[in-house]
């Protein structure tokens, strides 16, 4: 009796959970879909855009989220010269050792470290931040992705859709709001229709028009900031796209020019015999 | 392997030596090159050579995902990370494996509907049947095992869900879910074992792959019409008629498998599975894999007890059930014609069973509650009374259409009537 009792609750349990999705309408407001420059299958990604990007992330985002899987050296995609690598990453200071007397010590990152965090590890983030570990954003442009509903997720397919965490991030980053008349809000968060799990988050408005300065005469607006980060996080996730990309060409010719050998070498094969 | 008499006849000295000692070439000849095919085999009878590829893709990128991948909670999903940048074509590596997945049941799903419309599984080939079934519950086992690697928020939560069902199973349930498991909840030891066996069941696979190859090769294939192979005018040689065949659907199959994997290759994953597991943070909604949808929505189908049985046990019953009944398959049909193109009622439901089957995929992809439960209860009714009910009846009361008396016919008819001789078996004597 017991072992049934347990089994019932354990898939009540998972039932009560996707229930309780569907209960749950959000985003509110559906992420607006951006024309990116990664899109599509000769897609690939803007330098200036991400150099952009990279400097939001810097100046704003940094100081609570990590960028734990992106090594200095990476940058080097973003059109970063070694010296200017080198330099930047000097910048930053990371934990190492022990040394011969068995002590750790600080020493300047070099190339092939990886983005320190922010924060020595998740408790000391979340008790830095109202109790809400900000997560670290390397993977953010894959780990979003607000219901597509039929057809759209059909048409995805014919489109190469592959932008749904960067148009949600930007969407988000973008739209923060009043909460409206007679909304309660949670103390300590912030009103966002466009977030993905509830109605308000922790994370403040970030960005405000002006704040950051570009130095390649782009817009420093929020529309802007929230699209260039937007990007950046997009290539932080998926580095490889355009390898990927013109890879997937070649492949798609040959395998359509394969075909088609293959298949007039069948029609001959077979001419002689009706099937 | 074919069952005929040998054909095969080494040509140079080295051949016939090895001929006496181990004719393994003798064998292949007679398996892929010499062995009789229905020269009416359609498109829908290449899905076996596609899943043989299949396979060998599998083992072959799963080998070297396995080289750099680590089996430990605080590794995983680092070293899956690890694979996706710095390891050389590391993201082909796995963009082909996880989607490689995915393209599989493509092909089994496709393989099993055809044989369910042509009535493969009918006497003589039950066992070939039941190997089939067996496959692919290893697959689906092996499939299971492999998306909880990643150690993502969704193979943690689907891993906890889907080995919860065992735990619904009276007296022995819980020991079993321990078993599973190595302890009281998905964890490390979870981890290590399933790896251990996602590698070691695409071999047993292998292995069932050969005896249901070898089950092939005695019985013959089946045909659109589904009758037998009479005379050798009804035939043509493997190669070069099957493997050109083959081929060309083999090509067309990767030109969609690849589209996927290198424009939009996270598609048929889930955004979740890129956060790392935390057992601390459910997700807020939890979802199989979209091939086992049809199962998952059947399991929540049942939502009431049925006697001494909890809704929870039923549901489980039920999804197991749903496989379970295809090893009777052969027996559950009454029907003396085997192919449905002369069936004209068990086409019609055999249509509905396919658009059912879409249809409670879609509803396993929907949340429990509501008129999804209603509809997902009325598509496992079908699903079960398809075979249950409709198929053992249908057979006994159905008239079927008028069939020709031999394949050559068949396809003479076909063709317009004409007395088109038959070049290919001609060919293929003077060759040998």
């Amino acid at each position: 009796m017991k072992t049934i009792l347990k089994g019932l609750t354990a898939l009540a349990l998972g039932l009560g959970i996707s229930g309780a999705a569907s209960a749950a309408e959000y985003p509110i407001y559906e992420p607006i879909e951006q024309s990116w420059s990664f899109a599509g299958p000769f897609g690939t990604y803007d330098r200036g855009q991400l150099q952009r990007g990279f400097q939001v992330y810097r100046e704003s985002c940094a100081a609570c989220h990590g960028l734990d899987r992106v090594a200095f050296r990476n940058l080097s995609t973003l059109g970063y010269s070694e010296e200017q690598i080198i330099a930047l990453a000097a910048e930053y200071e990371v934990e190492d050792g022990p040394d011969s007397f068995g002590d750790m010590f600080m020493r300047p990152a070099i190339p092939a470290d990886r983005f320190p965090d922010p924060f020595p590890n998740a408790e000391a983030a979340a008790a830095a931040n109202n109790g809400a570990a900000p997560p670290d954003l390397s993977l953010m442009a894959k780990a979003r992705h607000a219901e597509r509903g039929f057809p759209r997720f059909v048409i995805d397919i014919f489109t190469q859709y592959e932008a749904a965490g960067a148009d949600y991030i930007y969407s988000l980053l973008q739209g923060y709001q009043e909460a409206p008349e007679g909304y309660e809000l949670q103390p300590g968060t912030y009103y966002n229709p466009y977030f993905l799990a509830g109605t308000s988050l922790s994370m403040p408005q970030p960005f405000s028009d002006g704040m950051l300065s570009y130095n390649d005469g782009s817009p420093e607006t929020i529309h802007q900031y929230s699209r260039d980060v937007a990007a950046f996080l997009m290539w932080t996730a998926e580095p490889h796209l355009e390898a990927r990309k013109q890879t997937g060409f070649v492949v798609m010719i040959f395998l359509l020019l394969f075909g088609g050998l293959v298949y007039m070498s069948k029609r001959k094969v077979w001419a002689a015999v009706p099937h | 392997m074919s069952g005929g008499h040998s054909t095969y006849t080494p040509k140079t000295g080295l051949g016939r030596w090895i001929d006496a000692r181990l004719p393994l070439p003798r064998l292949v000849y007679d398996s892929f090159v010499a062995y009789p095919v229905p020269r009416n085999l359609n498109y829908m009878y290449t899905f076996g050579g596609i899943l043989s590829i299949m396979l060998i893709v599998q083992i072959v990128t799963g080998i070297v995902l396995a080289m750099h991948y680590a089996p430990h909670t605080s590794l995983a999903f680092d070293s899956v990370e690890h694979i996706m940048r710095d390891v050389n074509s590391g993201w082909l590596m796995r963009y082909l494996h996880a989607n490689g997945a995915s393209f599989f049941f493509i092909a089994v799903y496709l393989h099993m509907f055809r044989g369910l419309y042509y009535g493969s599984y009918k006497a003589p080939r039950e066992l070939l049947w039941i190997l089939g079934v067996i496959i692919y519950l290893l697959m689906m086992a092996t499939a299971f095992m492999g998306y909880v690697l990643p150690w993502g928020q969704m193979s943690f939560w689907g891993a906890t869900v889907i080995t919860g069902f065992f735990s619904a199973v009276p007296l022995v349930g819980t020991a079993i879910q321990e078993l599973l498991l190595g302890g009281f909840a998905v964890d490390n030891p979870t981890l290590n074992r399933f790896f251990s066996l996602h590698y070691l069941l695409p071999f047993m696979i292998a292995g069932v792959v050969v005896l249901h190859v070898w089950a092939l090769h005695v019985t013959g294939q089946t045909n659109p019409t589904g009758i037998e192979v009479k005379s050798k005018t009804d035939t043509v040689p493997f190669t070069p008629y099957a493997t050109i065949k083959d081929g060309f659907a083999m090509v067309v199959f990767f030109l969609v498998f690849m589209y996927f994997v290198f424009y939009i290759p996270n598609y048929l994953g889930h955004a979740d599975n890129y956060i790392p597991a935390d057992p601390l943070v459910t997700p807020a909604h939890i979802v199989p894999e979209w091939y086992f949808l049809p199962f998952y929505a059947i399991l929540r189908a049942v939502t009431f007890d049925i006697g001494p049985i909890s809704a929870a046990l039923g549901g489980v019953l039920a999804m197991f059930g749903a496989i379970v009944v295809l090893f009777f398959l052969p027996w559950l049909d009454t029907s003396r014609v085997r192919s449905a193109v002369y069936r004209p009622w068990y086409k019609l439901f055999f249509w509905i069973f396919a658009i059912n089957a879409v249809f409670l995929g879609w509803l396993g992809s929907k949340p429990a509650e509501g008129l999804y439960v209603a509809l997902a209860q009325v598509g496992t009714f079908y699903y079960f009374a398809f075979f249950l009910i409709i198929m053992p009846i249908l057979g006994l009361i159905e008239t079927p259409r008028r069939m020709p008396n031999s394949i050559t016919e068949a396809v003479l008819e076909k063709n317009g009537g004409k007395a088109v001789p038959h070049a290919a078996q001609t060919a293929a004597e003077t060759q040998s």
